[in-house]
């Protein structure tokens, strides 16, 4: 550390931590009446999402405005990275949860339920082979049979999409590194369309489950890991291409240089931290 | 050290509005300290008031206070309410108050966030208690939430699902704030092997925070999907298993168990040093001691669960690494008592205070040693020993620890020293009456009284009776430093910089109270 540090930037009294709690009353307290079928439920959900929005932009919107007036210094810059490295580790360790239970279920509970005494005493004849939905769909009268989702088709095709999503945005970085803006543009455009078609594909994928695989989120404990690890998945991958397309426009507006340019930095960070999940993802969800 | 004074054109900052509009907009560490001590009082004295409710049923065998179904709703939230909304919020109260001054940052590295991650608090907190007020009322599945309990509870399940949400995502900024504030705004030579150790414990403790609590808001959307959306996590009919949940929830739940005692032991790491007029014995065994125990965190969940079923080789393990935390935590609990030996000691009430934790603290070390070896575990677990144990680490430890704390700074945050007649009666009536309502307990779990029971056997009443008494006696004790710190606040005899003769540490050299602003240009540490 230097002898003289320069001043740290601390900014003036803000609104919009204010309304981003507002904003996150509503949100819970409208999930939590519109799960139980109250009706007044999704109104108050809405408003809520609603007045989140407007706290991103203008906060976000200010966070651009003191970047761009060259209000943040090297130490504000290092604060950054610290924060967007331990926030996505965050993120980390919330995925790590579903595929921890994922893990669980495969390596323990559903070979514990279709052996020994379980199988024996409990449910007779169950098969604990994966994919698997528990032992009530033993009963093919009540619960219909589903077909597992491939790895082969729309999946290996999304592996490839994300993976060259990847390189056309390091492509774009190097861009902006070299001051071609023109690459920078180019690269970030074809990312956020690779994202598009990702999640396009990964609608279509989910009408076909439902539809003529009959797999769906209450199918057993299949279907539950399958969709929320898949549906968080696909989640973080709309906010990484918004992201994106944030700073896409930032690029299109003339900001960034090839020395100052971290909010393009982190959301690339993020974006690949969404690739690497996704590689897991395709290899323990829908491969093995 | 030069003394900061404080800037009087203060030309960055002529927009502070005032009154409620100061409160709300705020980005200053100070007034957010501030804010988080005042909630985090608040929601002690609600979950106080609960517990008193508990202990008035449980004063005598039978029914006469609550019904059953509501008793259940008050042992859910009273934990809930005093883990996520007095003890954490209490310790972020004094991280940021006192990590800028300690480490001579002019603030928090994310200002704003800051405010917003205590902002979140309140919201949380209206739809936590707000539960009770819905139909079914507030859940009753315990404050672990295991399933398959919480996956049938009413709509107040929803409602404390989503509150620990938002309580996480605070958790979660507040944590990055502060790992970020001590990693990169460090005065000139202030290397990290010359922190104050408060500011080491809550490094460490950030990282718990940031690692756990992203795990315990997948658990909860699980109960979620599960309830609402059809999910099989926790339903062995679909192929998933409520034993999960607890191997996933207490991934997170015992880490959150240090969450709430590392940074009570940096406090009175710093209180001890302070009143023994001795530098702190083994500083860098007591970081690396940290460490360990944080470490060691993530491997011992499962000691949660001896009677939940679990191969002998899992019993094992997690029975002899929970045993090895008492290594390190041993190390500093000699490292408390070594710097006290010799030292020009005094007891002011900050000190009364520390005394007091590291005696009843290593008394919760202890039963909880004695709950980490399986076979008697499977004796004790869910019995009245086991609440005597987690009383004695939280209430003796983290709540005395943050007490302790606060006599210790209130000097430095309002300019007044607080009475010494009113700390240490507060002191006293609080170990007195601590210890007359959770001793009884361990003897009431020895002889089979289930905890989480609103009625008992007639056996049970004596210490029963004598538990309820002493909690009466500690719930009243409380309002003693209510009216400490209210007097303080106030008035009183003016405190100089450095109000404790043996104290060290970057916070002692501005003046008391701490300027609004404070160390916008670093010091230089020698």
């Amino acid at each position: 550390m230097s002898e003289t540090l320069e001043r740290y930037f601390v900014p003036e009294p803000s609104r919009f931590p204010i309304f981003g709690s507002i904003a996150l009353l509503l949100f819970g307290a409208g999930a939590a009446l519109w799960v139980n079928q109250v009706k007044a439920g999704p109104w108050i959900f809405f408003l809520g999402i609603a007045i989140l929005i407007y706290m991103l932009f203008g906060w976000f919107g200010q966070v651009v405005r003191e970047s761009q007036g060259g209000k943040y210094g090297t130490r504000v810059d290092a604060s950054f990275r610290w924060s967007m490295g331990w926030f996505i580790f965050s993120e980390v360790m919330f995925f790590a949860a579903f595929f921890g239970a994922l893990f669980y279920v495969r390596a323990l509970a559903v070979p514990a339920l279709s052996s020994g005494e379980n199988e024996a005493l409990l449910w007779q004849g169950y098969n604990g082979a994966w994919p698997n939905a528990g032992p009530r769909a033993l009963d093919t009268a009540a619960v219909e049979p589903f077909t597992p989702m491939g790895a082969w088709g729309i999946p290996a095709i999304n592996t490839l999409i994300l993976l060259t999503s990847g390189a056309t945005l390091t492509w774009a970085h190097y861009g902006l590194l070299k001051d071609k803006r023109g690459q920078l543009k180019l690269g970030l455009l074809l990312t956020i369309l690779l994202g598009a078609i990702f999640l396009g594909f990964q609608a279509y994928e989910y009408v076909h489950a439902y539809g003529e695989l009959n797999l769906r989120l209450d199918t057993g404990i299949y279907g539950s890991t399958f969709f929320m690890l898949t549906g968080f998945h696909g989640l973080h991958v709309t906010v990484g291409a918004i992201m994106l397309t944030v700073m896409l426009c930032r690029a299109v507006a003339g900001h960034f240089n090839a020395q100052h340019h971290f909010g393009f930095e982190a959301a690339a960070w993020y974006w690949h931290f969404v690739d690497v999940v996704w590689l897991i993802l395709f290899v323990v969800v829908y491969w093995l | 050290m030069a003394a900061v004074i404080p800037d009087p054109l203060d030309h960055h900052h002529h927009h502070t509005p005032s009154g409620l509009m100061r409160w709300l907009t705020t980005t200053n560490h100070k007034d957010i300290g501030t804010m988080y001590l005042i909630f985090s009082f608040v929601m002690f004295l609600s979950g106080g008031v609960m517990a008193l409710t508990i202990r008035a049923e449980l004063f005598q065998p039978g029914l006469q206070v609550v019904q059953p179904e509501f008793f259940n709703q008050l042992t859910t939230m009273h934990g809930l309410v005093m883990v996520f909304g007095a003890i954490m919020p209490a310790f972020v109260g004094f991280a940021n108050w006192q990590i800028p001054l300690m480490i001579g940052a002019s603030d928090m590295a994310f200002a704003r966030m800051n405010n917003w991650s205590f902002w979140l608090l309140p919201p949380a907190a209206i739809l936590l208690l707000g539960s009770f007020f819905v139909p079914g009322g507030a859940t009753a599945a315990g404050w672990t939430l295991y399933a398959p309990l919480s996956v049938q509870m009413g709509m107040g399940m929803d409602f404390a699902i989503f509150a620990i949400h938002i309580m996480g995502l605070s958790s979660i900024m507040g944590a990055i704030n502060i790992v970020v504030t001590i990693l990169n705004m460090r005065a000139p030579g202030m290397t990290m092997m010359k922190m104050p150790l408060f500011c080491w414990t809550w490094l460490i403790t950030a990282y718990l925070l940031i690692a756990v609590m992203p795990v315990l808001a997948g658990a909860v959307t699980m109960i979620l999907t599960d309830r609402h959306f059809g999910t099989s996590f926790f339903n062995a009919a679909g192929g998933g298993d409520p034993v999960m949940y607890q191997h996933i929830f207490w991934f997170f739940g015992h880490p959150e168990v240090y969450i709430m005692i590392l940074p009570a032991f940096g406090i009175v790491s710093q209180i001890i040093p302070a009143f023994a007029r001795k530098p702190l014995f083994g500083y860098a065994s007591m970081v690396y001691a940290t460490a360990s125990i944080a470490i060691l965190s993530f491997v011992v969940w499962a000691h949660h669960m001896f009677t939940t079923g679990m191969p002998a080789t899992g019993q094992l393990f997690f029975m002899y690494a929970t045993m090895l935390i008492a290594v390190p935590t041993g190390v500093k609990v000699f490292n408390w008592v070594a710097t006290m030996w010799r030292g020009s000691l005094s007891f002011e009430p900050p000190m009364l205070w520390a005394t007091g934790f590291i005696f009843v603290f290593t008394m919760g070390g202890f039963t909880g040693l004695i709950c980490a070896i399986a076979p008697i575990d499977i004796q004790v677990q869910d019995t009245y020993y086991v609440v005597a144990h987690f009383h004695y680490v939280l209430v003796a430890g983290s709540l005395f620890a943050l007490f302790a704390g606060a006599y210790y700074w209130l000097p430095k945050w309002t300019g007044h020293m607080p009475s010494e007649r009113l700390g240490k009666l507060h002191f006293w009536c609080s170990l007195v009456f601590f210890n007359v309502t959770f001793f009884p307990m361990h003897f009431l779990g020895l002889a089979g009284m289930p905890r989480r029971i609103p009625d008992y056997a007639l056996q049970f009443a004596d210490f029963n009776a004598l538990a309820s008494v002493g909690a009466f006696g500690f719930g009243l004790s409380q309002l003693i430093f209510l009216a400490a710190v209210v007097k303080c606040v106030r008035g009183g005899k003016p405190a100089p910089a450095k109000p404790w003769d043996g104290a060290e540490g970057l916070e002692w050299t501005v003046p008391s109270p701490a300027p609004y602003h404070t160390f916008e240009d670093a010091p230089l540490v020698k």
